[in-house]
């Protein structure tokens, strides 16, 4: 089933085009990876999923983007009930630089999901286990969320992201400042989350996105060169571009 | 190596020791200066801080006071006639000298002396009727003497003590009478046209109350302002007009505001004239821009990412500002606002012209009581000819100068103390 459906999308910067006709269809509780050479794009296409381009004044976004049948890219959209239904993770872990129950407790808290203490409790627990970090600061939860390690506060991070329990999360290269060891228990939270959320994700790493993703789209200069199941778009992949990118010739 | 790299080596290692000469030399002459001037103010106003006493007897004769009643109540006592009473004090130090000079010892003493007589009495009303010894406040020239500040040896007609009196101030001094002790009164009492009673009491609160008027009106403005320009204004041809007004606007003379101030705040609005309201709103005015760009920066130091992970969260631009963005930018935000507040503190210009260096003898008890500031009071008494407002000026600028490193080192604390780290 189809979660979010973008078509003919283009995104400028000013004057500077970014993003050519991207049309791609993502499925529900998949995992797609985008990947592509730096610069192509992946960043941009991600952002307009959860309307994070509007952060930045040049950039100009056109084209339909999508989800259950709800326009994102229009401007009478509720941002902040998109944004709470598409979580965000980023490349550099950014917690804020307040308690580790505080970080999680946040999404929570401004949208009302909570009823008591108890529940916020509860919320702020699941989600720690959910990212595979509850062991590791359950006697700590009142210490600053700065003061972990950088694949702690990244688990932190995607904690943070399921605490509002969103439809969709965006990962834009979440492990790229990781140890092999964080990656592999990130790797396996994803693999967990997908049976309740759609997730789309941003890598540099190939065998990343064989491991972990199901769909696979591959970005070039801006237009999406080929899309379609990840089995196929790495051992026979229809385009050539694509074939070279992932064996290594470019990129 | 070939003797012309070896040249060239030679002469950059030389260039750079030069270099930090002219640096060490460079710094060597400002503290020298610093220094100079320390020593300048400290020699000179130390001794502000003591105050010459007066020893001497005091009979509270009944009959000389004029109370009648047996056992006086407090009334009486109050509406007592002490003047007779406090000249004989006086004159009792020297018996034998004829009455139409008794001037002369009255004139060691400070004019307050009849009601430093009477608030002894009034403190230990058992005293009434007895012989009790009386510390007066010295007249500033005994003061001076006693302080070493005036020269004994020239001629008597260019002397503000004569021979007679520095005799007599020679007599008490051997019998241990004349008392040098910490000059309380400097701290508690407001001014006056006399050296010896004049304090910084009123100008200290005329600049609290000043601060406290100027950090009400400029604090939630320009943090407001900032806020605003920063987070959620348009970057656009018209706010880059705005920023650069604001920074301008930091760089305008502080009496171009005084005028403003008494142009507008006392002629159009009728607000009270020498009071700290007015002098701290004139004030607000200089502080706004400091604080505004302080306030720019440390949002602006706030990461991007932070913002970003508010937002993806589902904050809202308000909730984002006020959840994140303005509290991580708080240290930067107030000391730059102390630091605003203490280039305030030492305005004297504006000040004067909205009337605050009128003379002021009471203290203020609100900011609309009329006041002096102590940068004004500094001017005030400098314009004073009298030896005893010279060491005043120099005791005022100490107290001045502590004030301000005080307040610069708060803003350190609070710099230093709550700045977050992010990751
Ligand atoms: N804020 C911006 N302002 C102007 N141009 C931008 C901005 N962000 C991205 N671009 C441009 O848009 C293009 C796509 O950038 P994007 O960040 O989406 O690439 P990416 O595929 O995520 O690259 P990387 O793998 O290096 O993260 C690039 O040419 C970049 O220069
Ligand atoms: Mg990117």
């Amino acid at each position: 089933m189809s979660k979010i459906k973008a078509e003919n999308v283009n995104v400028y910067y000013g004057s500077k085009q970014a993003l050519f006709d991207v049309s791609i269809d993502i499925a529900e509780k998949e995992v797609t990876a985008l990947i592509g050479p730096s610069g192509c794009g992946k960043s941009t296409f991600l952002r307009c999923l959860n309307r994070m381009n509007d952060v930045i004044e040049i950039c100009r976004v056109e084209g339909s983007i999508k989800m259950d049948n709800l326009e994102l890219n229009s401007r009478k959209l509720d941002v902040v009930r998109l944004r709470e239904n598409v979580g965000m993770v980023f490349q550099k872990p950014n917690p804020f630089p307040k308690t580790i129950y505080e970080n999680v407790a946040y999404g929570p808290t401004i949208h009302g999901i909570a009823q008591s203490k108890e529940e916020m409790d509860q919320i702020v627990e699941t989600s720690l286990k959910k990212a595979a970090l509850w062991n590791e600061v359950k006697d700590r939860l009142d210490e600053i969320g700065t003061g972990l390690s950088g694949g702690q506060q990244q688990r932190l991070c995607i904690a943070r992201a399921i605490s509002v329990s969103p439809e969709v999360i965006l990962m834009d290269e979440p492990c790229s400042a990781l140890d092999p060891i964080a990656t592999a228990q990130i790797e396996e939270l994803i693999d967990d989350l997908k049976k309740e959320v759609t997730i789309v994700i941003v890598t540099h790493s190939m065998s990343q996105a064989a491991r972990v993703s199901q769909k696979t789209g591959f970005f070039h200069l801006g237009k999406l060169i080929e899309f379609g199941p990840t089995d196929k778009i790495f051992k026979n992949p229809d385009n050539q571009q694509t074939q070279d990118y992932i064996t290594g010739r470019f990129g | 190596m070939n003797s012309f790299k070896k040249n060239l080596l030679k002469k950059r290692y030389n260039a750079e020791r030069r270099f930090q000469w002219y640096g060490k030399i460079a710094i060597g002459l400002a503290l020298s200066f610093l220094a100079v001037f320390m020593f300048q103010i400290f020699s000179k106003g130390y001794s502000a801080f003591q105050k010459t006493w007066i020893v001497t007897e005091v009979h509270y004769d009944k009959e000389l006071l004029l109370i009648d009643a047996e056992s006086p109540s407090k009334d009486d006592l109050e509406n007592a006639d002490y003047y007779d009473v406090a000249y004989k004090a006086m004159t009792s130090l020297d018996p034998g000298l004829p009455e139409e000079e008794d001037r002369q010892l009255i004139q060691m003493v400070s004019y307050k002396y009849e009601a430093e007589v009477k608030d002894l009495l009034l403190k230990n009303p058992d005293y009434l009727g007895k012989i009790v010894p009386i510390k007066l406040t010295a007249s500033d020239d005994v003061d001076q003497v006693h302080k070493g500040n005036y020269p004994r040896d020239i001629p008597e007609q260019n002397r503000r003590v004569n021979d007679y009196q520095l005799q007599i101030y020679d007599m008490l001094n051997e019998r241990g009478d004349i008392l040098s002790e910490f000059n309380i009164s400097f701290f508690t009492s407001p001014d006056s046209r006399e050296a010896e009673l004049a304090g910084i009491a009123s100008s200290f609160m005329g600049t609290v109350f000043s601060i406290l008027v100027c950090l009400a009106f400029s604090f939630p403005v320009a943090v407001l302002a900032a806020i605003y320009l920063e987070e959620f204004a348009p970057k656009n041809k018209f706010t880059d007009f705005i920023e650069v007004n604001i920074n301008n606007l930091a760089a305008v003379p502080s009496i171009v505001f005084g005028l403003l101030g008494l142009g507008v705040l006392l002629a159009v609005f009728n607000l009270p004239r020498s009071t700290p309201l007015v002098g701290g709103i004139t004030l607000s005015l200089m502080t706004l821009p400091t604080i505004i760009i302080a306030a720019r920066a440390s949002l602006k130091a706030v990461p991007p990412s932070i913002r970003e992970a508010a937002l993806a969260m589902g904050a809202s631009n308000m909730q984002t500002t006020m959840h994140h963005t303005v509290p991580l930018s708080m240290p930067g935000t107030l000391s730059g606002t102390i630091i605003g507040l203490a280039q305030a503190l030492g305005e004297t210009a504006p000040l004067i012209l909205i009337g605050m260096v009128a003379f002021v003898n009471t203290i203020p008890g609100t900011p609309v009581d009329p006041a002096a500031s102590l940068p004004v009071q500094i001017y005030i008494w400098s314009e004073s000819a009298e030896r005893g407002f010279v060491e005043k000026v120099s005791a005022c600028i100490m107290v001045l100068l502590a004030f301000l490193i005080l307040m610069n080192l708060a803003a350190q604390i609070v710099r230093h103390k709550f700045e977050k780290k992010w990751s």
